[in-house]
């Protein structure tokens, strides 16, 4: 190497440590922020992270449709290539992961069996019906091979509405009898902490791993999801709420009342029944569905797309009344 | 070990970096493949699942097909209702839709490209050994941007400090780890491609919230409905002007860095544009001018053979779906109007019902979908744009015409498409924009279901041709299908024991290392698999050895 490169590569190593501690300690702190801590908790995040052998994550796939990972993908806080080369291990994820065929049935292998022991994250609900045909990873069913990973990891995320209680497969009349992740693994004595959305926020789900990694289980309610995201419902939160004090609602998508931001709640919205953090952590950092104009659909909650359906629908006509 | 002269089955399961799950079980002889199926293995039954309910709320469950092309489904659902209600969207919600289209196609494209293929191609420990200033002059040279030395050095450490780490996480047992014959970068070119591996992490995130200021958010976009759009707070000034800023970031990493690493592969691998072929290529029209819903400017057709020139019109009547190489109750094959989606696994059978998909056939043959059908229809119809990239491309790599009719063909075909959109994308903003200032927009119009209709969307999606039929009784819907391009390009055999493309394709490719065909991989993630469901591609060959992988 010349002098000229050993000189840019000095600044650059500089660089890259400054950079690199910089988005660490933010990011940490950003977590805490979303945890429901004070900021300067991000320090002590950060502590507890660092030094340490980056935490297994084995990531599997059941019937879903990838929006879960592609959200994760949309990380910012931290990048998703922060997330992977300095957070945690990603041992095992079909989306990403470089090895295919026996080489990728090898890192689970090698994944399960590390000393440290590992996380298991399910995307995608498990179909039953008829043992389980309906859905196969390389010969074995979901549920079967579901089962045996998540029954030797040190906690299990479901991912997402279809691994928290069947999504959208589970609709009527579930063709493939789809049930969550949280329904497959009660005979063995496991809960998952549930992560619903479709996707869920991936701020969630790096909050909840953090906590996990830190400060252990999060705080969930009865529907197994983390009070610290899903403490909340939507509406209240909501930042056209003093539009439904006031009764002031968009009665079509047309009106001059849609166009100034009124409330949706006439137009089919479900953000009263949902709990969420939708309107506080934002979207792809820019956005939310209601902000935009589009009603809530209720998508965190369980049986959201028979119970909460029919969507376009003004509540009023389903005989209920907020 | 390379072994050239392998003979026998090979069986990959999963394929990874797919959408869903993938197995991939080919004969190979004397190094080269001679056969191969293809088998969805998961059933969902959406199209099950929205019977009953108010057409206006399908596009809600149609979307979830896909999270890696979410807003397709949604898209091409809402087209069809309209179509059946004889509606037409204000021209500005088309515009919209337009934006949202071509971002989610352009984004689609990238992440393919970086984060499901490239590892393909790129041995990214061997970039350790990469000197990061002659990197950076590579770098420079093929992007036609200047590449800072700082910033490859800054990759370089990363990863350098990653792999020293131990835990090598979603790199762990790739193939080319320890060294791979039929991977040739240098290591400043994998250096390159691993540089940008990491920097599209980032620019497809910008992409995607670009994206997201029209749809509410993303995957999974909400505020495209029947009826038009709902976004009317995108249309503020500086929502415009995010919108813009964050598009002329990605364009110039697409123009630039991604237009390169087409050129750093085409040079090095002449290989993967020799094989890969597939026969016919079809694809649908899209974004058509929003005032008169006529000269769309993606124009579909199909085209036989390669007979480069003679594009002709698509007939959608000429449309049929074959069932019986599917798990499905019998039938004889069908118009999708009529389509009948009745479960009925009976056990994996490579020479009777091998799938969960139905086999799409266009006047009874077997046709690729996706960006390389689209800009072969295109090239054929004498667009000068895409004339003049696909040639510089070649030029470039010193490849010939009939080097696009293969597995680097395809995938350089998503980047000329991509640099071609996102061009386009300008005069759409430009135009909203114009709307926006002269006064309050129209995004949405009322309308009335009809008790009885049918209606056909028709969708040039990422992958390819998508069209969802639906037929509404009493206000309801009916009867739904959904054809989607993974369906064309990786459904089963058709009645007539026709191939399907990505059957077609496999059949030619060399295998050095039977122990880590990357070959495979490189042909089947060509066509972006995007099945919600597994593929199995499995040979039918005789008394020869099996070798699961």
């Amino acid at each position: 190497m010349n002098a000229l490169a050993q000189l840019v590569a000095r600044r650059a190593e500089a660089e890259e440590r400054g950079v690199s501690r910089r988005d660490f300690l933010k990011f940490c702190g950003m977590v805490a922020v979303a945890m429901g801590l004070e900021a300067s908790m991000g320090a002590q995040i950060a502590r507890a992270l660092e030094g340490k052998k980056k935490p297994s994550v084995i990531y599997m796939h059941g019937a879903e449709c990838t929006g879960c990972t592609e959200a994760l993908l949309r990380l910012v806080d931290p990048y998703f290539d922060v997330l992977i080369m300095e957070v945690v291990s990603l041992d095992y994820c079909e989306t990403v992961m470089a090895a295919a065929g026996h080489a990728a049935h090898a890192a689970l292998q090698k994944a399960m069996k590390n000393p440290g022991g590992y996380f298991c994250v399910i995307e995608g609900a498990i179909p039953t019906r008829d043992g389980g045909v309906y859905g196969q990873v390389g010969g074995q069913t979901m549920l079967s091979l579901f089962t045996e990973v998540a029954g030797k990891a040190k906690g299990v995320i479901a991912m997402g509405s279809c691994a928290s209680y069947g999504g959208i497969q589970a609709a009527a009349p579930n063709p493939s009898k789809a049930i969550g992740v949280g329904a497959a693994l009660k005979p063995l004595g496991i809960a998952p902490i549930n992560l619903p959305g479709c996707p869920p926020n991936p701020v969630n789900f790096v909050g909840t791993v953090v906590h996990l990694l830190t400060k252990g289980l999060p705080e969930l309610d009865t529907s197994g999801r983390p009070k610290l995201f899903y403490g909340k419902t939507v509406h209240d939160m909501c930042e056209r709420r003093p539009h439904f004090d006031k009764g002031e609602f968009a009665l079509t998508f047309s009106s001059q009342q849609a166009r100034d931001g009124w409330c949706l709640h006439k137009l089919g919205c479900r953000g009263p029944w949902t709990y969420n953090n939708c309107p506080t952590a934002l979207f792809n950092q820019t956005t939310w569905p209601v902000r935009s104009g589009a009603p809530c659909i209720g998508c965190s909650e369980p049986g959201f797309w028979d119970q909460l359906a029919p969507f376009n629908r003004d509540v009023r006509e389903k005989g209920d009344d907020a | 070990m390379a072994d050239k002269a392998y003979t026998g089955r090979i069986v990959v399961d999963p394929v990874t970096r797919i959408e869903g799950h993938l197995k991939i079980d080919v004969s190979v002889k004397n190094g080269v493949v001679d056969n191969a199926w293809s088998s969805t293995q998961l059933f969902r039954g959406l199209e099950i699942i929205v019977k009953g309910r108010p057409p206006e709320d399908v596009h809600n469950y149609v979307q979830r097909a896909c999270g890696v092309c979410t807003t397709t489904h949604s898209l091409t659902s809402i087209r069809a209702v309209e179509n059946a209600m004889g509606f037409k969207a204000p021209p500005a919600a088309e515009l919209v839709r337009h934006l949202i289209l071509a971002t989610l196609i352009v984004h689609d494209h990238l992440v393919h490209f970086y984060h499901l293929h490239s590892l393909d191609f790129c041995d990214v420990a061997n970039a350790l050994k990469a000197d990061p200033v002659a990197a950076a002059k590579l770098a420079s040279q093929v992007s036609g941007r200047e590449v800072a030395p700082g910033d490859l050095f800054v990759v370089h450490g990363r990863l350098k400090k990653f792999v020293e780490a131990g835990q090598l996480g979603w790199l762990d047992n790739a193939y080319f780890l320890g060294g791979h014959p039929a991977y040739r970068l240098s290591p400043e070119e994998n250096l390159v491609l691993a540089a940008n591996y990491i920097e599209a992490l980032r620019v497809q995130m910008k992409i995607a919230k670009a994206m997201a200021i029209f749809a509410g958010k993303n995957p999974h976009s909400q505020t495209m409905r029947v009826g038009g759009v709902t976004c009317y707070e995108a249309l503020r000034p500086e929502r415009l002007a995010e919108f813009r800023a964050l598009y002329e970031e990605c364009r110039a990493f697409i123009n630039h860095n991604y237009l390169g690493d087409l050129t750093i592969l085409g040079r090095r691998y002449p290989e993967v544009a020799a094989y890969g072929r597939t026969t016919n290529y079809m694809d649908f029209s899209d974004f058509h001018d929003p005032e008169t819903g006529k000269d769309p400017f993606f124009r579909g057709g199909v085209l036989w053979g390669h007979a480069i020139g003679k594009a002709e019109d698509l007939d959608p009547a000429q449309i049929q779906e074959h069932l019986s190489r599917g798990w499905y109750k019998p039938g004889p094959p069908a118009h999708p109007y009529d389509g009948v989606t009745d479960p009925d696994y009976t056990g994996y059978d490579p020479d009777g019902h091998y799938s969960w998909s139905k086999a799409p056939r266009y006047k009874g043959e077997a046709v690729e979908t996706g960006a390389l059908a689209r800009r072969l229809i295109a090239y054929s119809r004498g667009e000068k744009e895409t004339i003049t990239r696909m040639d510089a491309w070649l030029a470039a790599c010193k490849l010939k015409q009939e080097n696009l009719f293969s597995t680097m063909g395809r995938t350089a075909a998503r980047m000329v498409e991509s640099v071609i959109l996102m061009n386009r994308v300008q005069g759409w903003l430009n135009d909203l924009e114009d709307r926006a200032k002269a006064g309050p927009v129209e995004l949405y119009r009322e309308w009335k279901m009809p008790d009885e209709a049918k209606g056909v969307g028709f969708c040039a999606v990422t992958r390819g041709a998508l069209s969802h039929w639906i037929r509404i009784e009493k206000g309801k819907t009916a009867n739904y299908q959904m054809v989607v391009p993974s369906t064309w390009n990786l459904g089963p055999r058709c009645d007539k024991g026709k191939p399907s493309a990505v059957e077609q394709s496999l059949m030619g490719n060399p295998v050095l290392d039977p122990d880590r065909p990357v070959e495979l991989l490189r042909t089947v993630h060509s066509f972006d698999p995007c099945i919600a469901c597994s593929v199995h591609v499995v040979h039918a060959g005789g008394k020869r050895s099996f070798r699961i992988l």
